[in-house]
């Protein structure tokens, strides 16, 4: 990745143009990646968003956006980025909208959408080559709502409807996968606290074209249990332990931009929350820890 | 003007491509997939320049629909019942955007028992949605309307979508002769689509849609929506003018057929009015003073028009095509919440349910109709709600099943 212009730190944007002051819970990873990705995308973006925590960004008369935003339904976002974007060629092909006043269509939800009844109007949009970035924040539940489980929380999480001693019983469903198999334009994973990583795929995706998702792992204090201050070092947790494996997908091929080494064991990032503190106490789930680090190891030795 | 043959279907088509459309998110669903097909035709060939596209559902449709009507293009889409349901939850939120566009549904009764034949219980689900609902009765009264319906949902007074209802079969099979305007004729009824405000571009940030967090704002955007969608009766009589000036015949926010000097009134909305029209013909030959009213807006709901037009009559017969089950019929409610209460309001109000999942209402059925409604006249007391429904008709039903039953034990079967 360098044909874009983050070689370092340094080169990540210094004017930030999401307002502050939203109602997102202290440290919020979803929060963090929007700021990031949003200070690359600039304002000449209409974002199509699906119910969810985010929905509460724009909040009547106020909004922390410079650009444009459509809020749908929970079901239908990329539908919505469907509309806009054939409305935009409609007028650009009419001369009634000039080539800098059109808009990167943005699908901005939550992973309960994305993993759920959101996934019949992505796979659509996917048919139909849409041209469109679509950002996940993937808190791994039904955030907004108190942190129910979703397709997309993880083995043995405890979340509000999980609260058994063996946690969360399904896997998380792997969308990275489901995108990759519509062979759509561009998809990625990424994490807040991997900014520069981060950086490098918001402006790899700006130069493609078709469907495009960001996937981004969302680290959340309140549904995950952890203190707000420990959001980031979750995320960097996630990346060494090789729970959240950052990659991209482009013509067919997936490569992984950061590969953990050594990889720490999966125990770090997990005894860290309290959504799987009962795999620690009142005594050590091994067998569930070893089976989670199992699943771990056997995702990246085929990586290698 | 040209003259010509075409189903509901054809004629809602027509109006679509002489409004200029630019834009036409679609979902086949019978009996409405011929309006997508003769557009998707006309595209190919060249013939009208709009962009289609095939959504994966009906909620996705409407999503569609709407957000390309946010950009400021002109929209129209088309579905019918299962598919109206389906999209239910946008039809709301759309009419909450306030943006123009038009939809078209095709009258089917609902799923269970699943049907494929008529009646109104798809788009009265809807009545509450905050999109303008026009009924048509004839294919004529589609077209002409279609374009109407996008002068009335581009409005500055009203900028609300807006539903044209047509009766699945009935209307969007049947041929009728529809006189057919030229683009020329067309254009000068209905320029193109002037957005405004309504605009999503580069340096005009725009938000849509945004959360309200208490009752108060809430209340004032659905205040607005209310009073905007009231505003579409003086708007609709006022288009209604205009396109008879143009185009030689007028509509109005209620259909009144030789109800002036009768004293028993029969109201109903769609194509099955035009069954109530020969039934009054027939009873006005034997001198009954019978006529019907027929709103053609339901939302907005024409109060004073029916108040005016009811005032004074002895009975009136509400026909609903449509059922409330555990109530009855919708618009008997609606009327009687029109009508209680004024000073000349009629003392008999009867409800009588019919034409169910495409079920006739036969003439000799509104005769009947006739005769109970002047009984009730004569006691002064309003009879309980009829559900249409012949001994012929039960007894060939209880055939059916007894033929079933019968083929399943003579293949063995347990009855």
């Amino acid at each position: 990745m360098s044909d874009t212009p983050y070689q370092h730190l340094r080169d990540l944007p210094a004017h930030h143009i999401l307002g502050t002051g939203t109602p997102m819970c202290a440290g919020c990873g979803g929060l963090a990646t929007l700021h990031q990705v949003y200070d690359i995308l600039g304002e000449k973006c209409v974002i199509i968003n699906a119910a969810g925590c985010m929905t509460l960004l724009s909040v009547y008369p106020c909004t922390p956006f410079h650009g444009s935003w459509l809020y749908t339904a929970m079901a239908s976002a990329p539908a919505g980025a469907q509309g806009v974007r054939d409305g935009l060629d409609i007028l650009k092909k009419k001369g009634r909208l000039s080539r800098e006043e059109d808009l990167e269509v943005v699908v901005l939800t939550g992973d309960g959408s994305a993993n759920g009844m959101g996934l019949s109007a992505t796979s659509g949009a996917m048919d139909r080559n849409l041209d469109f970035l679509y950002l996940c924040y993937d808190n791994e539940g039904y955030g907004n709502t108190g942190q129910q489980y979703s397709a997309a929380t993880p083995h043995a999480a405890r979340t509000a409807t999980s609260k058994g001693s063996l946690g969360y019983p399904g896997y998380k469903k792997d969308l990275f996968a489901i995108w990759a198999a519509h062979n759509p334009g561009y998809v990625a994973t990424v994490v807040a606290a991997e900014p520069l990583d981060l950086a490098r795929k918001i402006e790899r995706a700006r130069g493609l074209s078709g469907p495009r998702l960001i996937l981004a792992l969302a680290p959340c204090p309140t549904g995950w249990d952890f203190e707000p201050s420990a959001s980031v070092e979750i995320g960097k947790l996630a990346v060494a332990t090789g729970i959240w494996p950052l990659k991209e997908y482009v013509d067919g091929r997936v490569t992984h931009t950061k590969i953990p080494h050594p990889r720490l064991e999966v125990r770090d990032y997990l005894k860290a929350q309290g959504r799987f503190a009962h795999l620690f106490a009142p005594r050590e789930n091994r067998k569930m820890i070893a089976e989670i680090q199992a699943r771990v190891d056997r995702y990246w030795q085929k990586v290698d | 003007m040209n003259r010509k043959l075409l189903t509901g279907n054809g004629a809602a088509a027509w109006g679509a491509r002489l409004a200029r459309i630019d834009y036409l998110p679609a979902f086949p669903i019978t009996p409405q997939t011929e309006i997508i097909e003769t557009l998707s035709n006309w595209i190919e060939g060249q013939e009208l320049e709009c962009r289609m596209v095939t959504l994966e559902s009906e909620h996705s449709m409407l999503t569609a629909a709407g957000a390309a009507a946010v950009t400021g293009v002109r929209v129209f889409t088309a579905t019918s019942s299962q598919g109206l349901l389906y999209a239910a939850e946008m039809l709301y939120t759309v009419a909450g955007w306030r943006v123009p566009l038009v939809l078209v549904n095709v009258s089917r009764g609902l799923s269970s028992p699943i049907t494929l034949e008529p009646d109104h219980n798809d788009v009265l689900a809807m009545r509450d949605c905050g999109f303008l609902q026009l009924h048509c009765a004839t294919c004529q009264e589609v077209l002409d309307n279609l374009l109407i319906a996008y002068r009335l949902a581009e409005h500055p007074r009203v900028r609300l979508p807006v539903l044209v209802n047509l009766d699945g079969f009935y209307l969007s099979f049947t041929r009728e002769p529809v006189q057919i305007p030229s683009q020329r004729e067309v254009d000068r009824f209905l320029p193109p689509f002037e957005a405004g405000s309504i605009s999503f571009r580069g340096g005009e940030p725009l938000s849509e849609g945004v959360t309200v967090l208490e009752g108060s704002a809430y209340s004032y955007f659905r205040y607005q929506a209310h009073l905007a969608s009231l505003e579409g009766i003086a708007v609709y009589e006022e288009l209604g003018q205009e396109f008879a000036k143009l185009f030689g015949w007028d509509y109005s926010a209620l259909e009144c057929y030789c109800s002036e000097d009768a004293e028993i009134v029969l109201v109903m909305i769609g194509s099955f009015a035009t069954k109530a029209k020969e039934a009054v013909d027939r009873l006005r030959e034997t001198g009954r003073k019978i006529g019907l009213v027929r709103p053609r807006l339901v939302r907005p709901f024409p109060v004073a028009a029916l108040r005016q037009a009811l005032a004074g009559k002895k009975g009136v017969a509400v026909i609903d095509q449509n059922l409330s089950p555990g109530k009855g019929g919708i618009l008997h409610g609606e009327l009687a919440s029109v009508l209680y209460g004024t000073p000349e309001a009629p003392a008999v109000l009867a409800s009588f349910v019919g034409g169910l999942g495409g079920r006739d209402i036969s003439s000799e059925e509104f005769f009947e109709i006739h005769k109970v409604v002047q009984r009730a006249v004569a006691t002064g007391i309003t009879p309980e709600p009829q559900l249409l429904y012949t001994e012929e008709e039960l007894r060939s039903l209880r055939k059916m099943q007894s033929v079933a039953r019968a083929v399943r034990s003579n293949q063995g079967g347990g009855a």
